[in-house]
C-alpha cells in the first residue's frame, strides 16, 4: 500500500458523488481467492487492502471506476456494476 | 411502445461520432450517458491525432476546444539514476494541417455533444444502462433505470469494459493481458509558465514518454503533455505483467516517484494537481478486438477494442471517432434497407476494414507481443544510459577510446541479444 494519506488528500482533488450503493462487491465466500490479491497494490485508487489473515476488502469510496479490478481479478470474484446515473466521479477535466 | 431509431450507449467520442453523423442525416438518435455531462467519466492522456479523423468531420476542427498543437516530441529512456531523452521538432509539425494536439476530455466531449445536440441528437446524462433486451436472437433495445428503451439498433460506445456487448452475448470478458491501466494527474500551471519550461510559444505544445523505470521496468511508461494552462503528467502499465505476481508494483507510488525524478520534478514545480484520473486501455491489438456487430447491435470505440500501442504513438480516440462514424453510416444503409439484423449491419465491418480503422490494426498486429518484450523496460534504459554515462565520463587520467568504451558494455552476448530483439522490432 502507498502513503494511503497521501493518496486520499490525491482523491480528495476529484469530485466525487455519493454512491447510494457499492457498485463493486466481492462475490461471498471469496475474500480469500488469491485472485483478488493483485488489486490491493494495483487499484489506483487504493479501495483494496488485506488483513493479516489474508481477507480482501472493498471501500468503493473514492474508487475512479477505471476497471482495473475487474481486468486483473475477473468477474468470477467480483460482481463489477458502474455506479448508478447521478453519482461517483465527476472528472472536470479528463 | 415509443421506439428510437438508434440508441447509443455511452457519450464518449465513439457515440458522440455516431450521434453527430446520423442527426447530421436526421436519424433520431438518443444518447444515454451515465455522467453528470459528456467527458464526466473519461480519461485520456492524452492527445488526439487529427489527420485521420479530419474528412470525417470536415466542419467540426477549427472551433475544436483542444489544448495544445504539439510541436515537440520527446522520447525518454529512464534508467534508475540517468535517463537518455530523444526529442524532436520539425517545421513540418506545425505546418497546415495539424497534427496532433493535447486535448482533455470533460472539454471536449462536452463540446461535441453539444455539437450533436445542436443538429437534434437527444442526450440524457446521469443515466446508466442495465442491460440489453434480448429478442429474437438480437438485440431490441436498453434498459436503463428499470425502463425498456426499444430501438431499431443499439451502439455500444460504453468503453473499455465493454460491459454491454458482454450482456448481449457479444464478447466475454478480456484477458488481463490485453489491457493497461493508465493513471493521471492534472498539474495547473500558468500558460507562460509552460511555455517557459518547454520552450514552446503561445499554443505550441509538447508531447513525452518515458520507458524503464517509471514502471520498475514492467510494460508500459510514463507521459507528459502540455495543455493550455495544465500538465496531463501519468503513467500506463500493462495489467498482465501485474496479476500472479506475489507482489505487484503499488501503481499510485509509481505515479509518486516519476513526479519526484529530477527530469520531471522541476518541470512541475510550483503547480497545483487539480485531478486525480484513472483508467483502463485497450492493448491487445487487433487479435483482441471483440466482434463488431449482432443482431441490432454495433459495438465502436474502446468497446470493440480499438485502441493501439504504437510504441511512439499511443492511439485510441481517432478509432473511437472514426468507428463511431462509420458505424452511424452503416446504420444509415441499414435503414435505407429496412433491415437491422447482422446480414445488412456487418457492412459496418467492411466499412472499417476498408478505413484506416483496421488497416491500422492489421499493419500493427504484431506490436503488442514485440513490444511486450520486457526487455525494452527493464534493460535497455539501464544499458543505454550506462553507454552514455561512460562515453560522456571525463576521468582524471587518460580516456579511453569511445569504441572501447562502447564495446566495454556490447559484450558479444549482448550484441546477439541486441540482434535479437532489432530482429523482432522488424516487424513492428
Amino acid at each position: 500500500m502507498s502513503d494511503s494519506a497521501a493518496l486520499k488528500a490525491k482523491l480528495g482533488l476529484d469530485v466525487f458523488k455519493p454512491l447510494r450503493e457499492a457498485h463493486i462487491k466481492i462475490r461471498p465466500g471469496m475474500e480469500k481467492d488469491v485472485r483478488l490479491k493483485p488489486a490491493v497494490r494495483i487499484c489506483p485508487a487504493g479501495c483494496y487492502s488485506e488483513d493479516e489473515q489474508a481477507v480482501v476488502s472493498l471501500n468503493t469510496d473514492g474508487c475512479l471506476e477505471c476497471g482495473t479490478c475487474r481486468i486483473a481479478c475477473g468477474a468470477d470474484v467480483l460482481e463489477w456494476n458502474y455506479p448508478e446515473g447521478d453519482t461517483g466521479v465527476q472528472y472536470r477535466f479528463g | 411502445m415509443e421506439k428510437f431509431d438508434v440508441i447509443v450507449v455511452g457519450a464518449g467520442l465513439s457515440g458522440l461520432a455516431t450521434a453527430l453523423t446520423l442527426s447530421g442525416e436526421g436519424v433520431e438518435v438518443l444518447v444515454l450517458e451515465r455522467g453528470d455531462y459528456p467527458g464526466a467519466k473519461n480519461v485520456t492522456g492524452g492527445r488526439l491525432y487529427v489527420n485521420p479523423v479530419r474528412e470525417f468531420f470536415p466542419d467540426l476542427w477549427p472551433n475544436a476546444p483542444l489544448e495544445r498543437l504539439i510541436l515537440r516530441e520527446g522520447f525518454a529512456l529512464m534508467a534508475k539514476e540517468r535517463s537518455v531523452t530523444l526529442e524532436y521538432s520539425g517545421s513540418e509539425l506545425g505546418n497546415e494541417p495539424p497534427q496532433s494536439y493535447s486535448v482533455l476530455r470533460a472539454r471536449f466531449d462536452r463540446w461535441l455533444a453539444e455539437q450533436a445536440e445542436s443538429r437534434g441528437a437527444m442526450l440524457l446524462t446521469k443515466v446508466r444502462v442495465d442491460d440489453v433486451i434480448r429478442e429474437n436472437g438480437g438485440v431490441a433495445g436498453v434498459i436503463a433505470g428499470g425502463d425498456e428503451l426499444r430501438a431499431n439498433v443499439v451502439i455500444a460506445c460504453d468503453g473499455v469494459l465493454s460491459l454491454i456487448p458482454e450482456k448481449a452475448g457479444l464478447r466475454s470478458p478480456g484477458s488481463p493481458h490485453d489491457y493497461a491501466v493508465g493513471i493521471k494527474e492534472v498539474i495547473a500551471l500558468d500558460t507562460g509558465v509552460i511555455n517557459d519550461r518547454f520552450g514552446l510559444e503561445r499554443n505550441e505544445g509538447a508531447a513525452r514518454l518515458f520507458a524503464g523505470e517509471v514502471t520498475r521496468g514492467h510494460f508500459g511508461g510514463g507521459f507528459l503533455y502540455t495543455n493550455r494552462d495544465s500538465i496531463s503528467l501519468g503513467i500506463v502499465i500493462g495489467i498482465g505483467g501485474l496479476v500472479g505476481r506475489a507482489s505487484p508494483p503499488d501503481i499510485p507510488a509509481l505515479l509518486d516517484a516519476f513526479k519526484a525524478r529530477p527530469e520531471i520534478a522541476p518541470l512541475i514545480r510550483g503547480g497545483d494537481t487539480v485531478e486525480y484520473a484513472a483508467h483502463a486501455i485497450p492493448e491487445g491489438g487487433y487479435r483482441a478486438l471483440g466482434k463488431l456487430y449482432g443482431n441490432g447491435i454495433l459495438v465502436a470505440g474502446d468497446a470493440a477494442g480499438l485502441a493501439l500501442n504504437m510504441g511512439v504513438t499511443v492511439r485510441g480516440m481517432e478509432y473511437a471517432l472514426a468507428s463511431g462514424c462509420l458505424a452511424a453510416r452503416a446504420v444509415l444503409k441499414a435503414r435505407e434497407a429496412g433491415n437491422f439484423r447482422t446480414e445488412t449491419l456487418s457492412l459496418y465491418g467492411r466499412l472499417l476494414e476498408e478505413s484506416f480503422v483496421l488497416r491500422d490494426f492489421k499493419s500493427f498486429q504484431e506490436t503488442p507481443a514485440v513490444l511486450a518484450n520486457p526487455r525494452f523496460t527493464n534493460h535497455y534504459p539501464e544499458l543505454i544510459g550506462a553507454v552514455m554515462k561512460d562515453v560522456y565520463a571525463v576521468p582524471a587520467g587518460p580516456k579511453a577510446r569511445l569504441y572501447e568504451t562502447i564495446r566495454k558494455h556490447m559484450t558479444l552476448k549482448e550484441m546477439w541479444s541486441v540482434f535479437k530483439d532489432l530482429k523482432a522490432v522488424s516487424k513492428i
